[in-house]
């Protein structure tokens, strides 16, 4: 210690708290991850908006009565429905501690996510195959913008699951992965909430225009 | 820190298997409903589209319930409010859009695409 650092007073010394206070690890994860949830909803909200607003404009172009498969739509949101129970399971198994019960629900969630996004595909091959594709109509951008931006959600969703497999593997059901899963047990519901807006508001609703 | 190895305090809810499975069921019925009031066309189109959009949003409501397992109570009760702030900010951005959208169209489009708007 240099001497002019010296203090010459009598005040007694004063003591400012400037270190973080302890935190649990991952304490604030799920609120942080829900808030990121919150701020995907109002993408979702001005793509449903953009919808509603263009979704009538079919430029002379197809209509959704011409391009929509109602009992396809039905099979899709079954699959979605059925992986949203599957990775309930998942997460049952995973707070009774079986880590293997546990990647065997998640790869049966991904299998219903992938043919989610196969009978998508399928669809979306089939529009562009006729001519609607997002070029057409504004209808037609607004629907596969907003569709597509699900789907890749979805995408995302299924490689994360596919993680998450590989993680609890090789690492078992520690705190960092049981956060992990519960992180992502509520982007794969909120996905689900989702498709009822998009199966209500542009095959139904659409059917009905 | 041998907390840590449980959740988050006052964090996230577990579900129960009876949670998702009563999710599950009512998910089914308030999906079949309304695709087969759109396929069978049993009502006229006003009436179905109104009980689609009130069937929609119940399955909202009952999927955040059983799935997401949100109750007022969790995170000390930050979720909801953040809940609370998007719905407001979500209604009015879409309730904005289609008002200023639809008065844009009355108001400035020469004529429809459809006869029924010709005077």
């Amino acid at each position: 210690m240099t001497p002019d650092t010296v203090t010459t007073t009598d005040a007694p010394p004063r003591f400012y708290d400037l270190d973080e206070h302890e935190h649990p690890e991952g304490g604030n994860t799920m609120l942080g991850f829900w808030i990121y949830l919150m701020s995907d909803c109002l993408i979702f909200a001005i793509l449903f908006a953009c919808f509603a607003v263009l979704g009538g404009n079919y430029a002379a172009g197809p209509s959704p009565r011409d391009l929509f498969d109602l009992p396809l739509v039905a099979v899709n949101t079954a699959m979605l429905l059925f992986s949203s129970i599957t990775y309930g399971f998942a997460m049952l198994a995973m707070q009774a501690g079986r880590s293997g019960l546990t990647r065997l629900w998640l790869a049966v969630t991904v299998v219903f996510g992938l043919a989610f996004l196969s009978i998508e595909l399928h669809e979306f091959a089939g529009m562009i195959e006729i001519g609607a594709t997002p070029q057409r109509s504004a209808f037609l951008s607004a629907f596969f913008t907003l569709v597509g931006t699900h789907g890749l959600h979805v995408t995302f969703g299924v490689i994360w699951i596919v993680t998450m497999i590989v993680q609890v593997g090789r690492r078992g059901l520690i705190a960092a992965n049981q956060r992990r899963l519960m992180c992502l047990s509520l982007f794969w519901h909120f996905l689900d909430i989702i498709w009822i807006g998009v199966f209500t508001f542009v095959y139904l609703m659409g059917m009905l225009r | 820190m041998s907390e840590d190895v449980h959740h988050a305090p006052g964090g996230a809810a577990h579900g129960s298997l009876r949670d998702y499975l009563i999710g599950f069921f009512l998910s089914v019925v308030l999906t079949a409903i309304p695709f087969w009031l759109v396929m069978a066309r049993p009502l006229d189109a006003g009436p179905t589209a109104a009980l689609i959009v009130g069937f929609a949003v119940v399955q909202i409501v009952v999927h955040m319930i059983y799935f997401l397992h949100m109750n007022a109570r969790s995170e000390g009760g930050w979720t909801m409010i953040a809940l609370i702030f998007t719905l407001i900010v979500v209604a009015i951005a879409l309730s904005g859009s289609m008002w200023v959208m639809h008065h844009l169209d009355t108001n400035m489009m020469p004529r429809g695409h459809d006869a029924s708007s010709l005077p």
